[in-house]
């Protein structure tokens, strides 16, 4: 027998065996966790963990939108680009005089415009891989933010908006608070209702989804829709933090998001991912920039340190899943 | 002498099969879905090792352990599913792997030398193609007769064609025809694998059939008759009664299908399904029924025809719509069509009836699911340590057996089978049986595709039957019988 395609799967299995799997992202970040505060004393003190948790809450919502892309075997290259244009957008009309929360609701809903345009290519022109229309969407959302800006970054934002970046309810951050809340509906989103459900069977099995009746494309379609919204919830918060929309914002966080759904164990294959492995996952990324620069490490070494915590953090899950197949098989 | 004689004892699937091909002659391979006939070619053309058995070529024993051995030997397979690169061209793929290269430094590739001698081997074999066309403009006959020439090029002296005329039209197989008599003007050897009977009493010298995986009869086909053949590989005696069912089939019709057309698939095809009625609908491999059924299900384009469900026209675009109709598709290869594997029993249970499963029209209702899919792995003898078990570790039999879960949750009104019982155990097939009957007691309509024989004159109350895409023949359960079958899907006529 080969490898199985198939990986085991989270999410909507409780059985045993899969304790490790769950529990293997978490125990990653405490790992990493403990090794930087036995390097650096300042990294367990409670203004830097917040500061890390602030730090994250960008990648944090981009990865959770790419995590219900990457369950549906996709990939969404463009929602750096939409942070970045949906930035600028809601910049300029705050701006122009609009009130902020009217700001903040256009914005998101650029974005998930722009995120449905992305599933209406791939569904509807029939695409072969959502590589093409998100990376496509990449280019186009990006040149679109340096056009309606004219390249110049647009700061001195009002206090009620940056309060959505740079605010603290009770020392918390307030995005780290939307952070907690976004995932938190979106746990109960894919564990919990039947369109989440139809995810995960989308990215399990797309042919016998489509032949059980599911209506895939329409899904699909939302899946990267809500990619863009959150990637746009992404952009409020960033230009809320830096007071400032500029179009470079959110330059390869596409990537960085990827990264963090796969750290937090879900499959390219499609199919299996959790919300709390993705939280973890961008915690781990968060943790190690932090620590790396407490450290006095250079931003380019953290790239490679990045890039090797990427491929290990993957290779450990191929080596876990051949051994639980092992033992399943000798157990029959 | 140049025989090959091999045999085999101790598989399940070749039970000491002997097997002999002359120099130059045609020898027609048939049996039934499952005889054993591919296996027997997978041995020789070093794809398979044989648990025993001895292999002969041209009289002395040869060892044949991977596909090139074979290549070497001079013994290539023309597959069902050609095996070209369509984006290189003619001539590259005659000589793919070994393209004449010069000595020494000039170790480059012979355009000129590799497009001559392409050339040369397509005329011939009777057919001048220009030898740089690429491979996927030519129709599927030309593709064929690039892979006669490439298997040529490898100086081929057996070649073995595994149903090459399924896919090609009357005025091409003709075409074949006479590209196997050059094979034979050549001395080269080929043999015929078909379930087209008429096709092997013009091509074949002589015939085998296998059966079960034994070797049934070698005779010249000029001492044989279509019906002879049908016997040999039916086995069984004229008017063999089979366990009579008492099924109600006076329902009222569920599913009506008029003038039915998919271009290149099926043609013109009409029947109706009553309710509580169990319609089988037999043929050979490649007749067009797992197109047919999929196409009712929304998965393919309609051309022309109409659908009746319980007398009123319905539209079925996607399986979307399939479903909403309450139809139910158990599908020919149920891992790519119809189960999630990687998820849970209870997960594939709920997946086709999201409503039902839904509190508050979104939210999951898990206490109904585990119910459900509960009570249904009892209902179908599941076994599985949990509904929480992956699928994926399930028997084939098991599987099976959530995939009509899934559909009884959905509590589908017509049930549209596709060999439910390929690949799975004695077991699970006849608690499979039994549930189908169940089901048509309970006043489903059922439709069920398969090619076994046996199966379809156990279950069906009425039998279609079909050939090349059309409809055939429809038997009554009572007037139906093997042979009879076997002549309809096979293109003969009943007299």
């Amino acid at each position: 027998m080969g490898t199985p395609k198939a990986a085991p799967v989270q999410g909507w299995r409780r059985a045993g065996g899969s304790v490790m799997r769950r529990f293997a992202p978490l125990l990653g970040l405490l790992v990493v966790s403990a090794i930087l505060s036995f390097l650096s004393p300042y990294f367990l003190t409670f203004d830097n963990l917040i500061n890390v948790f602030r730090q994250s809450s960008v990648n944090a919502l981009l990865a959770l939108g790419q995590l219900l892309v990457i369950i549906t075997a996709g990939i969404d290259l463009s929602v750096g680009s939409i942070l970045g244009l949906s930035c600028v957008l809601v910049a300029m009309m705050l701006k122009a005089g609009v009130p902020w929360p009217v700001c903040i609701a256009a914005g998101v809903c650029a974005g998930t415009a722009l995120g449905m345009i992305n599933g209406l290519l791939l569904t509807k022109l029939r695409l072969p891989h959502p590589f093409i229309p998100t990376l496509g969407m990449m280019n186009v959302a990006r040149g679109l933010a340096f056009v309606i800006s004219g390249g110049f970054p647009i700061s001195e934002l009002p206090d009620g908006f940056r309060f959505w970046g740079a605010g603290t309810i009770a020392y918390i951050p307030v995005p780290v608070i939307l952070v907690v809340a976004v995932y938190g509906l979106f746990h109960v989103f894919l564990t919990r209702t039947t369109l989440g459900r139809d995810v995960y069977a989308i990215g399990g099995n797309k042919q016998a989804s489509l032949f059980s009746g599911i209506p895939v494309d329409r899904r699909l379609t939302m899946v990267y829709a809500i990619s863009g919204g959150l990637a746009a919830l992404g952009a409020v918060v960033l230009a809320g933090r830096l007071n400032s929309g500029f179009p470079l914002a959110g330059d390869g966080a596409e990537l960085d998001a990827i990264a963090a759904v796969i750290i937090g164990g879900a499959s390219f294959f499609g199919g299996v991912g959790t919300v709390w492995g993705t939280l973890i996952g961008a915690l781990i990324m968060g943790v190690l920039r932090n620590g790396l620069t407490l450290l006095n490490v250079s931003p380019n070494w953290q790239k490679v340190v990045i890039g090797v915590v990427i491929v290990a953090a993957v290779w450990i899950d191929v080596l876990r899943q051949r051994t639980s197949t092992k033992r399943r098989l000798v157990r029959k | 002498m140049t025989n090959i004689t091999k045999s085999f004892s101790g598989v399940t699937v070749l039970d000491d099969v002997s097997f002999e091909v002359r120099r130059g002659e045609v020898h027609a391979l048939i049996g039934e879905n499952g005889a054993g006939k591919s296996t027997l070619m997978k041995i020789v053309t070093g794809l398979y090792e044989a648990d025993s058995g001895k292999i002969f070529w041209k009289g002395d024993p040869v060892e044949i352990k991977t596909p090139h051995q074979a290549h070497d030997l001079g013994i290539n397979i023309v597959h069902q599913e050609l095996m070209l690169v369509p984006q290189l061209s003619i001539g590259e793929n005659v000589f793919l792997g070994r393209h004449p290269v010069g000595n020494g430094l000039s170790r480059w590739v012979r355009w000129g030398d590799i497009n001559q001698r392409a050339k040369s081997l397509l005329e011939g074999l009777g057919h001048p193609l220009d030898p740089k066309r690429p491979v996927g403009e030519l129709s599927i006959a030309e593709q064929q007769l690039v892979e006669i020439a490439r298997a040529l090029a490898f100086s081929a002296e057996l070649i073995i064609m595994d149903e090459p005329t399924s896919p090609l039209s009357e005025h091409e197989t003709a075409r074949l025809f006479q590209t196997i008599s050059q094979l034979k003007a050549r001395c080269v050897s080929v043999v015929y694998i078909s379930h087209r009977l008429k096709e092997i009493h013009q091509v074949a010298d002589r015939v085998t059939v296998l059966r079960d995986g034994r070797h049934i009869a070698t005779r010249p086909i000029s001492e044989t008759t279509t019906d002879d053949l049908v016997r040999y590989m039916v086995g069984r005696e004229i008017g063999e009664q089979h366990s009579a069912n008492t099924s109600q089939c006076d329902g009222e019709e569920a599913l009506r299908v008029e003038g039915l057309t998919y271009p290149g698939k099926f043609t013109d095809i009409s029947f109706s399904v009553r309710r509580g009625e169990i319609v089988g609908l037999a043929g050979l491999v490649g007749a067009g029924r797992t197109e047919l059924v999929e196409t009712l299900f929304g998965a393919g384009e309609i051309e022309s025809g109409a659908v009746y469900l319980e007398g009123q026209p319905v539209t079925i675009e996607t399986p979307i719509d399939a479903v909403k109709h309450r139809l139910a598709l158990v599908a020919d290869d149920r891992k790519a069509k119809g189960l999630v594997l990687g998820g849970s029993v209870r997960f594939n249970v709920a997946l086709a009836a999201p409503k039902k499963f839904a509190r508050y029209g979104m939210f999951l209702n898990s206490v109904r699911e585990k119910e459900v899919a509960k009570a249904l792995a009892r209902e179908l003898h599941l076994k599985t340590p949990s509904i929480e078990q992956q699928v994926m570790y399930l028997s084939g039999g098991g599987q099976q057996k959530v995939v009509l879960a899934k559909w009884l949750s959905a509590d589908s009104k017509v049930f549209i089978l596709d060999e439910p019982t390929r690949g799975i155990d004695v077991g699970s097939k006849a608690e499979i049986y039994d549930l189908i009957r169940r089901l048509a007691a309970r006043g489903v309509a059922v439709l069920f595709v398969s090619s076994e024989l046996e199966e379809i004159l156990n279950l069906a109350d009425r039998i279609l039957v079909m050939h090349r895409g059309r409809i055939t023949g429809e038997l009554a359960r009572e007037d139906a019988t093997d042979e009879l079958i076997m002549k309809l899907a096979t293109g003969g006529s009943v007299h």
